[in-house]
């Protein structure tokens, strides 16, 4: 008797695990463009990649663009890190990595024993950071880099000190305690922050460039979305994050030279292409040094750039890079192409990079051995 | 005999792993213990310059324990209560639905205890945090101007209070249930009320249950890494401030903040921030060891 | 038995057996006129606000139901009240915070609830794109989580029978319990680490796979097994073992039959626990199982989405960016809709465990 009880519990547990085996699918998503069946690829197999969650986003519709042009192929992308990106590349356990930082000596050693040749970076997602506010009754906000400094450095503490209103002539600015909002973790995002106020700021911010916030005793959160959270449920606090997910929240427009910029894909953009390249590098290695204190037009210096990192020769590749070539190839072709950057401005809101800049990569490519 | 042997041997594979997990901690922990001062500082970007591993450790360990200790403090008085109401108040049938709803909260992950707390706990907290600062500010762990958002330590202890409450709930009222019905039955027929009844037979019975649940609860807060890191706003000094920002942090949190960015010898600082933990979770459970052991034992009846 | 206290002394004093009793209704008047009172009084004031009105009635109704019940039943039945009162108002205290939760969980997590998000997958869905689902998340953790309760329920309960049953006054026993205790408090981002640094001397550097976060969930789940099969093996009475002896079964069928038995719905419940205690583990898993888009069945071979790591994953996403076809809050939508997934899946497997313990466990008079 009893015994014809579990008989039925186990089928019915065997029967039910069965039926929710058979039942997924894959979303039928249209939205890419190729498939009209004609040039079928001829590339298939698996590629794996790791590295900057920053590129997440990105990585999803490149991903999505390249796999409907090729569906044979399957490629992965791990948002760890962008430290935990190069160590992977390093070790030879993925074909590429994406990283908001260039690699650093011992790395750079590391990935040419993975890669058996120097490994290159390709600044391919440049996203514009935003300095988000929430203040009741100010719609319009400007803020010089000093200004910017100043209030992340928690010494200016009001809204209506007289440097934010030097700033802001004319507007009615109140009498309400500052919070300045940074990101708690460790990221891309706050390096390049706190580049630009180091290069721009002058004596308004003493500390060194760094991935994690200096100044302590601040409000925090985890993540771009923690932040946005953070300055949206307080009052008169200020942040910054990548500035396609800054929502409802007001955004400042950030002092060029002599102008007040707003930040735009374009105006992002452009100032990759003015800045020079890391020195020392191998050929065609495309890592930049930013030039944050730039006062050419229409220039928006906070930006974050990500590199996607790549051996520059694949021939002798070890571990999980072996064989990879022709696939990184064509998948940093595709995410280079205008197609690509589309794609990515409109799943990630990052600034599409210049033709300029697409030609390099283009170059790089054309160099590369499978 | 083959079955008391797998019985031991499975106790012996425990004792295996920890020792697996211990050494691993202790290995990779050990570059950074090995390495000088000054040497760490320059090569590990967030540790000050001039700190030794032990002051970048220290606050660490200091906001975790506090945390985890107002946690404890909230959970365990109203975790017992409760399970004492769902075991010998509530009517029957209810009780069943309230134990059922209790085991299916202790499940609930951690990461939707902070998207909760931060969502829907902070707004709730602020004016009473507010409160709190103006009338009691006097008391120092009182202290304002209370943050706004409160993503203070106090907020990520409520939320890993209602965190571990299921928990010590669950357990707690397992313990209740199997007081022998001769016991209370004796104690009610002597006249006591229903609450000398429990404070006479049922908590004298389940005390180290209660004790064991509460340090399952402390287990967890201690190591809490998600629902902290998405509620407080870190740092690093050694505050009492409960109402204010970007005071303390906790170590698990930490971890795991700074793990995906980090490489070479910051790896190994933070795996010995995580060997610490260990070693804190090893001494008060020692202390609990010792506070059960001064009570006799009370295993089953006799 | 030794340690039952002698009652307090009847106040012998006490004019005839029975003495004065408040009518049955008396608390539940009190209490509204409690409330009554103190609503009043923030009405008049022109502050009026629900939780505070709440907090404050409820401590005046236990002041002066503790100084009526003094005067008219006795102090040994007003202290009765009193508890009873405090009780009621824990249980109060603590369903707030937990029923707004399971609350915002569903408002939240049901409008993406259907079953297109239980049977599709996130592959090539990205943006504010009105697409994809949990699928792959959901087998990843059944799977990950049903091969953590294989490894470690065997491992925990065996060893919860050696520490009651064989060994509680041994060496080997006490050593055992203390460690296990030791173990309880392995950070779970420890145990990630550890299983991370196990796979690597078999696999390779940057392995990834859905086994190795069954093994990190393991370590974190057999101490809980452990100390919960532990205290209900402890609690089966020692007269129901004796009698067994004394009928000559010999010790292990004792156990399997007899104490096990009795114990089965507290095992179940102590299991039960323990998975939930890791199957909401986000950190150990984002280390060793990955993020992985499409679905993957087998545990030995490549990434594996769970449900947790894909509610972080998507609340980290954040907003998307707007767009003519795009949902802002998408991310959000699903992050939410995979929590009370998650929350159902436990569901299932507790009303599945607990009608498992009905069957085994035998007919008591509770």
């Amino acid at each position: 008797m009893k015994r014809i009880r579990y008989g039925r519990i186990a089928a019915l547990v065997t029967a039910s695990a069965v039926a929710l085996t058979a039942c997924g699918s894959d979303p039928e998503t249209s939205s890419g463009s190729n498939n009209d069946g004609g040039s079928e690829s001829s590339l298939s197999g698996e590629l794996a990649g790791a590295g900057a969650s920053s590129q997440e986003s990105a990585m999803n519709a490149w991903r999505s663009g390249f796999g409907s042009a090729n569906p044979d192929v399957t490629v992965s992308y791990d948002p760890a890190g962008s430290g935990a990106g190069r160590t992977q590349f390093g070790e030879g356990a993925v074909a590429f990595a994406g990283s908001d930082a260039v690699m650093d000596d011992e790395e750079r050693a590391a990935a040419k024993e993975a890669c058996g040749s120097d490994a290159i970076h390709l600044p391919l997602y440049i996203s514009p950071i935003a300095v988000v506010y929430n203040l009741e009754g100010v719609d319009n906000l400007q803020l010089s880099p000093a200004t910017i400094a100043g209030i992340f450095n928690q010494q200016i503490k009001k809204w209506n000190d007289p440097k934010i209103a030097a700033d802001n002539p004319g507007a009615s600015l109140p009498d309400q305690a500052i919070t300045p909002v940074n990101r708690s973790d460790e990221s891309g995002t706050t390096e390049n922050f706190t580049e630009y106020l180091a290069a721009t700021a002058g004596e308004a911010w003493p500390h060194e460039p760094s991935g994690d916030w200096p100044v302590g005793g601040s409000q925090s959160a985890q993540g771009t979305s923690g932040v946005v959270q953070t300055v949206e449920g307080g009052q008169g606090t200020i942040g910054y994050a990548d500035a396609s997910k800054a929502g409802n929240l007001g955004v400042a427009k950030v002092k060029v030279g002599d102008q007040f910029v707003e930040y735009s894909a374009e105006a992002a953009a452009k100032v990759v292409d003015a800045s020079p390249k890391v020195e020392g590098g191998p050929e065609h290695d495309l890592a930049i040094e930013l030039q944050r204190d730039t006062t050419a037009e229409g220039t928006y210096p906070i930006v974050l750039v990500s590199y996607t990192i790549v051996c520059s020769d694949y021939t002798n590749a070890k571990a999980n890079m072996a064989g990879k070539g022709e696939l990184v190839k064509a998948l940093v072709g595709y995410i280079a192409s205008k197609e690509g950057q589309e794609a990515s401005a409109g799943a990630a809101g990052s600034a599409p990079i210049s033709d300029a800049l697409r030609a390099d990569v283009e170059a790089a490519l054309e160099a590369m051995k499978v | 005999m083959i079955f008391s042997g797998a019985a031991k041997g499975a106790g012996v594979l425990i004792l295996a792993i920890l020792a697996a997990v211990a050494i691993f901690l202790l290995v990779n922990a050990w570059p950074a213990i090995s390495t000088p001062t000054d040497e760490l500082s320059e090569s590990v970007h967030w540790i000050k310059e001039g700190d030794s591993l032990l002051d970048y450790v220290g606050p660490l360990v200091f906001g975790t324990v506090l945390a985890a200790l107002i946690a404890l403090i909230i959970a365990t008085p109203v975790a017992i209560a409760v399970a004492l109401f769902i075991s010998h108040y509530a009517p029957r049938k209810l009780a069943q639905i309230f134990g059922y709803v209790i085991d299916l909260l202790a499940a609930i992950p951690s990461v939707v205890y902070g998207l909760w707390g931060a969502l829907w706990l902070m707004p709730q907290m602020f004016p009473v945090f507010e409160w709190l600062s103006e009338y009691l500010g006097f008391i120092p762990i009182f202290q304002g101007p209370a943050a706004s958002p409160p993503r203070t330590i106090l907020t990520a202890g409520i939320v890993l209070a209602v965190m571990i409450l299921p928990i010590i709930t669950a357990v707690s009222r397992e313990v209740f249930l199997q007081t022998p019905t001769l016991h209370r039955e004796a104690a009610l027929a002597l006249g006591a009320t229903r609450w000398e009844m429990i404070r006479m037979a049922v908590l004298p019975f389940g005390r180290s249950g209660i004790i064991s649940a509460a340090m399952l609860g402390l287990g967890r807060a201690l190591g809490e890494t998600m629902a902290v890191a998405m509620v407080l706003s870190p740092g690093f000094v050694y505050s009492f401030f409960i109402l204010q920002a970007g005071q303390q942090q906790n170590i698990a949190a930490n971890i795991a903040l700074k793990f995906p960015e980090s490489s070479g010898l910051g790896v190994n600082v933070l795996i010995f921030t995580g060997l610490v933990l260990f070693a804190i979770t090893l001494l008060v459970n020692m202390i609990a060891r010792w506070i059960v052991s001064r009570r006799a034992e009370f295993s089953g009846a006799n | 038995m030794a340690t039952v206290q002698t009652p307090p002394s009847v106040e012998l004093s006490s004019p005839g057996l029975t003495r004065g009793k408040l009518p049955r209704y008396a608390p539940v008047v009190l209490l509204v006129l409690s409330f009554a009172a103190v609503g009043g009084l923030f009405a008049a004031l022109g502050s009026f606000s629900v939780p505070l009105t709440v907090f404050l009635g409820i401590i005046l109704y236990a002041v002066v139901i503790l100084v009526v019940t003094t005067f008219v039943e006795g102090a040994r039945a007003a202290r009765d009240r009193l508890a009873t009162t405090l009780m009621y108002s824990a249980f109060g205290l603590a369903v707030v915070p937990l029923v707004s939760l399971l609350w915002t969980v569903l408002e939240n997590g049901l409008e993406r609830f259907n079953g297109y998000f239980l049977t599709t997958t996130m592959r090539g869905v990205f943006g504010g794109m009105d697409a994809g689902g949990a699928y792959h998340a959901i087998m990843g953790t059944l799977e990950i989580t049903a091969f953590a309760t294989v490894i470690s329920v065997p491992i925990g309960m065996l060893t919860a029978i050696y520490l009651v049953e064989y060994g509680p006054k041994s060496k080997l026993g006490r050593g055992i319990t203390f460690f296990v205790d030791v173990m309880t408090g392995i950070p779970s981002i420890v145990a990630g680490l550890f299983a991370y640094a196990l796979f690597v001397l078999f696999f390779g550097p940057g392995v990834r796979m859905g086994a190795a976060g069954s093994v990190a969930l393991a370590v974190l789940m057999i101490p809980v097994v452990v100390r919960a099969s532990e205290e209900m093996l402890k609690l089966v009475p020692n007269e129901l073992r004796e009698a067994a002896y004394a009928l000559g079964v010999p010790k292990w069928l004792t156990i399997v039959k007899v104490v096990l038995r009795t114990a089965a719905a507290g095992l179940v419940t102590g299991v039960m626990l323990a998975i939930a205690r890791v199957i909401g583990e986000t950190a150990p898993l984002l280390i060793v199982a990955g993020v992985v888009d499409s679905a993957n069945f087998d545990l030995f071979e490549g990434r594996m989405m769970t449900l947790p790591v894909f509610v972080y994953g998507q609340y980290t996403q954040g907003l998307a960016p707007p767009g003519p076809d795009s949902i802002i809050t998408i991310n959000y939508d699903r992050a939410w809709a995979a929590a009370l997934t998650l929350i159902l899946i436990v569901m299932v497997l507790n009303l599945i465990a607990r009608i498992i313990a009905r069957i085994f466990s035998p007919k008591t008079g509770r």
